[in-house]
């Protein structure tokens, strides 16, 4: 017990538990971008992490192979991924709008293998690094915090508040809320679903694409990285409670917490169990999501 | 097709098969398409009713899993190992499925807790990679050289494994047509349209979604131990987590959702297409710049993608499905997976 206590209050704790906070803060853009889409089509893009894949591949390559400069390629990537996504809904999803929502998750489903084939086609199974190192920032003595996490957790922190603002306070994003909560009255009344859904695509593979340039400094990519993060995406939005901006930002912190401490007390891996487990059973007791208001 | 003297006659066509000198790697291919037909069989039971669980994976790999660690650790023969396996594996499955059909979690809400599921099944075995072998694969140690009715191994004699092989898998179409032709498949596709309604005329919904649901996880162990006695080899990867429980719901959408064969077909479709698409592309590597390559080992997943969006938007019903509406001439097909009609 006094091992555990000694443990619990050491310095390598408190450099977990803020390492779990700038893990949060990645989890909580990536799982915007699917929120949006989710709250305002009520599609579950199962491929979402591979746009965030696709991305990372761009950025990857323009920067390591054509030599060109890091914010450029970033850009060029988030505009792309921001193509996949309106390409998503055009091609694929807007021909099952009216099929059962099981049918469009399987849809996307088709279009994760068919990324993740790509990917592999292209740029074969090996793990590609940016090689981008920024250093880390010396908080105390002991504790060490990578800039990489340090500028992602600003620049989520950024987007979130810049999305919310533009969801509550533009013409556009009042248009997109008012369509998540009735899509039937908002077509009677003169607005164009279709327009709309396929922005908030774009909008919605544009922010994968963001996700896409700060996983892409801190990690290797390979075809099958969105299988990392993937699931994990989905859980924080549905926990969340879907649409819900607010909750599924919380969410994001809660499950990087548990999944950093999880890795602290043993292997990453059961960090990962202690999220999926703590999603499972928090589904039973509150399957509106962690921040659902009764309605 | 989906007549039950066609069936027995594929059967002892499957089973005549050594006689007239299919030995080897075409065995090995029938024996695979069989094991996995079964798989996505336990699937379809469940899946045909709008239940679609992406934990399928995790099922699979628990009736691998277990199996092969009681017999490697404990001894225990697999014919003891098997049933245990398949019972914690129904336990599972009662434990994650109950509820969710308590507190009506439906649709992709059920998709994606099934999805968790999975994952955390496969972050298990590679967290205890001290025992299972984490992401490296794990083996069934021999026992002894050559046979062993004993261990279910027979290492260098596929015949065996054929004859095990087509039993499961019409065990398999048997129990797909008792469920067709039970009360239950009345009972499951009034709850699949509309679940108040068909609580209220007395249908036991929570029940009747859980026997269906533990079948079919049951059904998927069994198929995730004799894969793992076939092959002597598993690995999270290849009988488990997100990628197979995704590969499953493909192969059966492919073949048809709604009649007996259909899983088989889908079997027979994505394994001779890898295999076809293995040996004619091959896994070569062309590179073309310093990251740019060519690389056909991706091939295959590429045109699974573009085959599942084109059979969901075109053909739900699948290949068995669609042909028999074709010859059928019926018209009037719905498009979803929820409204059912087998044939």
């Amino acid at each position: 017990m006094a091992e555990f206590l000694d443990s619990l209050f050491s310095i390598f704790f408190i450099e977990t538990l803020m390492n779990g906070l700038l893990l949060g803060g990645i989890l909580a853009l990536l799982s915007v971008g699917l929120n949006l889409i989710f709250g305002v089509i009520d599609v579950v893009w199962i491929c979402y992490a591979e746009i965030i894949m696709v991305g990372m591949y761009l950025i990857f390559y323009l920067n390591n192979d054509l030599g060109v400069h890091i914010i450029p390629s970033m850009i060029a990537g988030i505009l792309f991924s921001g193509l996949v996504g309106w390409l998503t809904h055009k091609i694929v999803i807007a021909r099952l709008i009216d099929a059962a929502p099981i049918n469009q998750l399987i849809a996307t489903g088709g279009l994760l293998f068919f990324f993740q084939g790509a990917a592999m086609i292209v740029f074969g199974i090996e793990f590609r690094n940016m090689g981008v190192s920024l250093g880390s920032l010396a908080v105390s003595e002991d504790i060490y915090l990578s800039w990489t996490r340090l500028i992602s957790f600003a620049i989520s922190g950024l987007i979130v508040v810049a999305l919310y603002l533009f969801l509550s306070r533009s013409y556009l994003g009042a248009a997109i809320r008012a369509i998540s909560q009735d899509k039937e009255i908002m077509s009677l009344m003169g607005v164009d679903t279709k327009k709309l859904y396929l922005l908030t695509s774009a909008i919605g593979g544009a922010l994968a694409g963001l996700g896409g340039c700060l996983l892409v400094l801190q990690y290797d990519v390979h075809p099958f990285i969105g299988l990392s993060f993937g699931p994990i995406t989905f859980i924080i939005c549905v926990m969340g409670g879907l649409g819900n901006m607010v909750g599924g930002f919380i969410a994001a912190f809660i499950f990087s917490e548990l999944i950093t401490i999880g890795g602290y007390f043993a292997e990453i891996e059961w960090g990962y169990v202690l999220a999926f487990v703590f999603f499972i059973i928090m589904m039973f007791i509150r399957p509106e999501g962690l921040f659902a208001r009764k309605s | 097709m989906n007549n039950k003297y066609f069936i027995g006659f594929l059967a002892i066509v499957l089973c005549l098969l050594p006689l007239i000198g299919v030995q080897g790697y075409p065995l090995h291919i029938v024996i695979t398409i069989l094991i996995w037909s079964f798989a996505y069989t336990g699937w379809s039971i469940m899946g045909r009713f709008g239940l679609v669980s992406l934990g399928h994976g995790a099922f699979m790999a628990m009736g691998g899993y277990i199996t092969a660690l009681l017999w490697n650790y404990l001894g225990m023969s697999p014919w003891i190992g098997i049933p245990i396996a398949l019972i914690i594996t129904g336990l599972l499955a009662l434990i994650v499925a109950y509820p969710c059909f308590k507190f009506r979690i439906v649709g992709h809400y059920f998709a994606l807790v099934t999805l968790a599921l999975s994952e955390v099944v496969r972050q298990v075995i590679i967290a205890t990679r001290d025992y299972t072998g984490g992401s490296l694969g794990y083996t069934p140690e021999p026992h002894g050289e050559g046979w062993s009715i004993y261990a279910i191994q027979f290492p260098d004699d596929r015949i065996v494994f054929l004859y095990i092989a087509v039993f499961t898998w019409l065990i398999g179409i048997i129990v797909w047509r008792m469920v067709d032709g039970s009360m239950s498949r009345y009972a499951l596709e009034a709850i699949s349209e509309d679940e108040d309604a068909s609580s209220a005329v007395g249908v036991q919904v929570t029940r009747e979604k859980l026997k269906i649901t533990i079948l079919s996880a049951v059904m998927t162990a069994f198929a995730g131990a004799l894969y793992c006695q076939y092959q002597m080899f598993i690995s999270p990867d290849t009988i488990g987590g997100v990628g197979i429980s995704l590969q499953i719901v493909f192969a059966v959408v492919v073949g048809g959702i709604y009649s007996s064969l259909g899983p088989t077909v889908g079997a027979i479709i994505t394994l001779f297409l890898a295999e076809i698409l293995r040996v004619s592309i091959g896994t070569a590597t062309v590179n073309l710049t310093e990251n740019l390559t060519i690389n056909a080992a991706g091939f295959p997943l590429f045109i699974y993608g573009i085959m599942l969006i084109g059979f969901i938007i075109f053909l739900p019903k699948g290949i068995v499905g669609g042909l028999s509406d074709l010859l059928s001439k019926k018209d009037g097909q719905s498009l979803d997976i929820k409204s059912s009609k087998a044939k």
